[in-house]
C-alpha cells in the first residue's frame, strides 16, 4: 500500500503544479474532474465500503448546495458556516432515509429505488419551494473574479480548483484511514455477510448508518462547492437522476470499493468524453447527447468486460 | 454454572422445535448437544446465539438473561458461534477475516493483527495468512470460522457441526485443536455434533435431543448405554 | 368543485391508469420472471412511442394498428437483448445487472436526443378530441381506446401464461431456476422469451400512450420509475397487482392533479413507493418473498 501512497504524492504535487501549465479551458475540465473523483469518493463509502447501493446521491448535492446557498442568498452568510448547516441538513436526510432502510430491512434494488424516490420527492419538492426560488432557481450574485475572497468563496477558477483538489485528497486520505480502521473491516465484514459479521459482536445497523452519515456529509460539502462555484441552481438539474448516475459513473468504471478508482474513472470519463466531443466539433458535429451516449457506452464496456473497474486490473499491471 | 437454559420452548408457525429443553454448562467444561436431525438442536443453538428469542423461558449466560438479545449483543456479552453452513467473508484474506473479530476486544489495528496472527498459529492456519478467504478448502474454512470466533475473546464457544464434512484424520486435528484450548484458556465449549467420534473424545457432558425434547443427559458412557438414546438415535452398534 | 367534474377526472385517470398497468404488467413479468431490474423500462417505451409517431407520420398509420409492427419488433429486440447482453449476467452480483441496464438507458436516452431532439413529438388523430358521452361523464375517445389496447394486450398475456404449455415452463423458470434446469428447460431461451414479452407489453403501452400524451426524451427516467413504483406497489409477480397498481397510480395522479398543484403529482407517487417499502415491501397483491 505504500506504493499507492507514493503514487498518490506524485499525483498531488503533479495536480498542484498543473494550474502552471494549463489553460483556463484545461484548469476547468480539471475541477470537474476532481469534483467527480471527490463525489465518487463519497458515494465510495457507502457502496464500496457498506454495500448500500445509492442511486439518489443528487439529494445530498441538491440539499447542502441549497441550505448553503439559501442563506447566502438571503442571508449573506458565508460558505465556512454555512457549510456546517448544509452538513447538518444532508446527515439529517441521510439519517431518514438509513434508519427506513435497515430498521425495515430495505437492500438491494429496493435500497436503489427508495433513493432514487427520496432523490425525485425533493427534486418536485424544491420546484414548488419559494424560498429556494422554486423552478426557475436560485442565482448567487457572481462577484469579482480577480482576487480571492476566501471567506466568501468567491475569486478566480484557480481559487476554485485547488479548493477542489484539497478536498480530494483530503477524501482520499480520509477514505485510506478509514479503511485501515475497525470501521473499515467492519464495514467489509457487513458487506461480505451481514450475518456472521453480527454474530462477531458487529451492531449493523449503527455501522451502516455510519457509513451513511459519512457519506452524506462528505457529499453535503460537494454541494455546496456546487453552489459557490456556479452560483446558479435549478432543482430540475441538480436533483436530477443524472446527476446521481454521473457521481456513481467514477467509482464504477474506475473499481467500487478502491481508493484510486473514483478518481481513475472521473479522469478517463471526463477526458474521453471531452475528447470525444471537442473532435466532433472540429468536424461540425454539435450534437446534444452524444456526450452521454459516449457515458452509457463506457459504462456499458466497463460493466460488461471489466466488472470491478480499471483500477484493479491496472493495479496488477503495476504490481501495486 | 457458566450457562443455564431454563424450559426453553420454540414453536414456528404451530411446528415445536422445541419443548421445554433445560440445561446447564458447568465453567470451562466441554459438552456435547446430539440427537436426530429435526431434533431442534440448532434451534436452541440459535436461541442462545441470539438469531431468535424462545417462546417461554429463559437462557442465563454468568448470571445474566440474555435471551432476546440480538446476535452481536450476544457475542459482546462473551458467547461465539460457528455456522453449520461456513460463512466466511470471501473477498477478504485469511486475517483480515480474523481481525475482524479481534476487534471485538482490541482497539487498534496492530493489537487486532498481533492477536489475530497467534489464533491463525493455534489453528494451524498460519500458511495461509495472506490468502483470500474464498481460496480455502473446507476444512481450512471450518477452521477459519473458528479462529474468528475465537478472535473475539469468549467464553463460551458454540460449535454447530463443524466436523462435517471432515475426514477423520482432520476430525482428529480439529479435536486436538479444541482440546487444546479448553485445557489452556479454560474455554467453555458446547458443540452440535452427528460425528460421534468427536462428541465422545471431546464431551464431558452430553445432551440429547429427540423431537425438541431433552430426553437424556449425563457423561458419554451414560449416554450410549441410555435406551431412549439408543432407541432414537444411536441404535445397538455404537461403539466409544 | 362538482361530483360529475371529480368522476370524469376518475375515470380518465383509470383508463390512463390501465396503460400504466400494461407497461408495468412488462416489467413485472421481466423482473419477476428473469429477476433482472429493468432500469431501461421506461426508456424503451418512450422508443415504442417516438416509433409510432414516425409511423404515423411517414404512413399515416393509426397508432393501435401501428402497435402490431412496433410490438413485433420489440419482441425480436427484447428477445436479443435478454440473450446477448443480460443472460450472462445472471450469475452476476445484482449491482452489476443494474448497471448494465442503466448504461443501456443512458444509450436509449441520449440517443433519441440525439436523433430526435429535445423537442416534443407527437400523433394528430381525429379521435383524440372526441369523447363519449355516457349521462354526465364525458369518456375520452381516445382514452378509451388505449385503455382497451392495454385490457386486450394484458388478457393475452395472462392467457398466455396461464394456458399455454411454454407460459407455464416461464412460471417454472421464475419459481425455480436450477429446478427448472434440472427438469431440461432451456431457461436461457425462456427468459429471452420473457423479456420479448416484456418488450411486447413496453411497446403496445407506448404506442396507445402517444395518443395521450407527447413524447420527449425525458419521458424515458420518468416512466421507468413510474413502472418500478407501480409494481412494487402492486406487488411482484403479481399481474393483476400490475393492474391494479397502474389505476391506482393512474387516478392518484389525476386527482392530486386537480386537487393540488398537477405538477407535484409525481411526488404523490413517490411517497407511496416509499410508504409501501416499508409497511408492505410485498405490495398490495404480491405474495411475500
Amino acid at each position: 500500500m505504500s506504493r499507492a501512497l507514493v503514487l498518490l504524492a506524485v499525483l498531488a504535487v503533479l495536480l498542484a503544479a498543473l494550474p502552471a501549465v494549463a489553460g483556463p479551458y484545461a484548469l476547468s475540465v480539471a475541477t470537474l474532474i476532481l469534483y467527480f473523483a471527490y463525489t465518487g469518493q463519497a458515494w465510495n463509502v457507502m457502496m464500496g465500503f457498506a454495500g448500500q447501493l445509492s442511486l439518489g446521491h443528487s439529494l445530498y448535492v441538491g440539499v447542502g448546495a441549497y441550505v448553503a446557498g439559501g442563506i447566502f442568498f438571503h442571508w449573506g452568510i458565508g460558505p465556512w458556516a454555512g457549510v456546517w448547516l448544509a452538513i447538518l441538513a444532508c446527515v439529517v436526510f441521510g439519517l431518514v432515509i438509513g434508519f427506513l432502510a435497515f430498521r425495515f430491512g430495505i437492500s438491494g434494488v429496493y435500497f436503489a429505488l427508495l433513493t432514487i424516490a427520496f432523490a425525485e420527492f425533493t427534486r418536485i419538492g424544491f420546484d414548488h419551494l419559494g424560498w429556494t426560488g422554486g423552478p426557475g432557481g436560485m442565482f448567487l450574485k457572481v462577484a469579482q473574479r480577480d482576487t480571492w475572497d476566501v471567506l466568501n468563496f468567491r475569486g478566480p477558477p484557480l481559487m476554485y480548483y485547488y479548493a477542489m483538489l484539497f478536498l480530494a485528497i483530503a477524501a482520499f486520505i480520509g477514505c485510506f484511514l478509514l479503511l485501515k480502521s475497525k470501521a473499515g473491516y467492519y464495514w467489509q465484514a457487513i458487506r461480505e455477510n451481514e450475518e456472521a459479521a453480527q454474530a462477531l459482536g458487529i451492531n449493523t445497523f449503527r455501522w451502516k448508518m455510519l457509513a451513511v452519515v459519512i457519506s452524506s456529509a462528505m457529499t453535503a460539502v460537494a454541494g455546496v462547492f456546487f453552489a459557490f462555484y456556479y452560483n446558479n441552481l435549478f432543482p430540475e438539474q441538480i436533483f436530477h437522476i443524472s446527476r446521481s448516475i454521473e457521481i456513481i459513473l467514477g467509482p464504477i468504471i474506475g473499481g467500487v470499493g478502491t481508493l484510486f478508482g473514483p478518481i481513475l474513472g472521473a479522469a478517463v470519463l471526463t477526458l474521453l468524453s471531452d475528447g470525444i466531443t471537442e473532435l466532433l466539433a472540429a468536424f461540425g458535429w454539435e450534437i446534444p447527447g452524444i456526450k452521454q451516449v459516449f457515458y452509457g457506452v463506457v459504462l456499458l464496456a466497463v460493466v460488461m468486460f471489466l466488472p470491478h473497474g480499471i483500477w484493479p486490473a491496472l493495479a496488477r499491471k503495476l504490481r501495486l | 454454572m457458566i450457562l443455564e437454559v431454563k424450559n426453553v420452548s420454540k414453536s414456528f408457525r404451530g411446528l415445536r422445535a422445541v419443548k421445554d429443553a433445560s440445561f446447564e454448562l458447568s465453567d470451562g467444561e466441554i459438552n456435547g448437544l446430539i440427537g436426530p436431525n429435526g431434533a431442534g438442536k440448532t434451534t436452541i443453538f440459535n436461541m442462545i446465539a441470539g438469531v431468535y428469542a424462545p417462546d417461554t423461558g429463559s437462557i442465563v449466560f454468568e448470571g445474566k438473561r440474555i435471551d432476546g438479545l440480538r446476535p452481536d449483543q450476544v457475542c459482546n456479552a462473551g458467547i461465539g458461534r460457528t455456522f453449520q453452513i461456513v460463512k466466511p467473508f470471501a473477498g477478504l484474506s485469511v486475517l483480515d477475516n480474523v481481525m475482524v473479530g479481534a476487534f471485538l476486544k482490541e482497539r487498534t489495528a496492530s493489537a487486532a493483527r498481533a492477536q489475530s496472527v497467534s489464533i491463525l498459529k493455534k489453528l494451524n492456519l498460519e500458511a495461509k495468512t495472506n490468502l483470500p478467504a474464498s481460496s480455502l478448502t473446507l476444512p481450512d474454512r471450518k477452521r477459519l470460522e473458528v479462529a474468528r470466533a475465537l478472535a473475539t475473546r469468549p467464553r463460551l464457544l458454540l460449535l454447530d457441526e463443524v466436523m462435517a464434512g471432515l475426514r477423520p484424520t482432520e476430525t482428529d486435528q480439529m479435536v486436538q485443536v479444541f482440546r487444546d484450548i479448553n485445557r489452556a484458556e479454560g474455554l467453555t465449549i458446547l458443540l452440535i455434533e452427528h460425528v460421534m467420534r468427536a462428541v465422545m473424545a471431546l464431551a464431558r457432558h452430553i445432551g440429547v435431543l429427540h423431537h425438541g425434547e431433552v430426553i437424556a443427559r449425563g457423561t458419554p458412557e451414560e449416554i450410549v448405554r441410555h435406551k431412549a438414546v439408543l432407541d432414537c438415535y444411536l441404535g445397538e452398534e455404537t461403539e466409544l | 368543485m362538482s361530483a360529475d367534474l371529480v368522476a370524469n377526472v376518475v375515470i380518465a385517470g383509470v383508463l390512463t391508469g390501465l396503460v400504466y398497468g400494461l407497461m408495468a404488467l412488462g416489467l413485472s413479468v421481466i423482473f419477476g420472471v428473469v429477476r433482472v431490474v429493468n432500469f431501461a423500462h421506461g426508456e424503451m417505451m418512450t422508443i415504442a412511442m417516438y416509433a409510432t409517431t414516425i409511423l404515423f407520420a411517414a404512413l399515416k398509420l393509426d397508432p393501435f394498428l401501428a402497435a402490431v409492427p412496433v410490438a413485433a419488433a420489440f419482441f425480436v429486440f427484447g428477445y436479443g437483448l435478454q440473450k446477448a447482453l443480460i443472460n450472462p449476467f445472471i450469475t452476476r452480483p445484482e449491482h452489476s445487472q443494474f448497471m448494465l441496464l442503466v448504461a443501456v438507458a443512458i444509450i436509449m436516452v441520449n440517443g433519441l436526443l440525439m436523433a430526435f431532439g429535445p423537442d416534443a413529438r407527437n400523433v394528430q388523430v381525429d379521435y383524440q378530441l372526441e369523447s363519449f358521452e355516457i349521462g354526465k361523464l364525458l369518456i375520452d375517445k381516445a382514452r378509451l381506446y388505449a385503455a382497451g389496447a392495454a385490457v386486450l394486450t394484458a388478457t393475452a398475456l395472462f392467457a398466455f401464461f396461464r394456458f399455454t404449455l411454454t407460459g407455464k415452463a416461464i412460471r417454472a423458470c421464475a419459481d425455480n431456476y436450477l429446478g427448472a434446469k434440472v427438469v431440461g428447460l432451456d431457461v436461457k431461451h425462456l427468459y429471452a422469451l420473457t423479456f420479448g414479452l416484456g418488450a411486447i407489453c413496453v411497446a403496445v403501452a407506448g404506442c396507445a400512450m402517444v395518443v395521450l400524451v407527447d413524447v420527449t426524451p425525458g419521458l424515458g427516467p420518468y416512466y421507468t420509475l413510474l413502472a418500478f413504483v407501480i409494481v412494487i406497489v402492486g406487488g411482484l409477480g403479481s399481474m393483476g397487482g400490475a393492474l391494479l397498481g397502474g389505476v391506482l397510480i393512474g387516478v392518484s395522479e389525476a386527482l392530486a392533479g386537480l386537487f393540488i398543484v398537477p405538477s407535484a403529482k409525481s411526488m404523490f407517487s413517490f411517497g407511496l413507493l416509499i410508504l409501501v417499502l416499508l409497511l408492505r415491501p410485498q405490495g398490495l397483491l404480491g405474495r411475500k418473498a
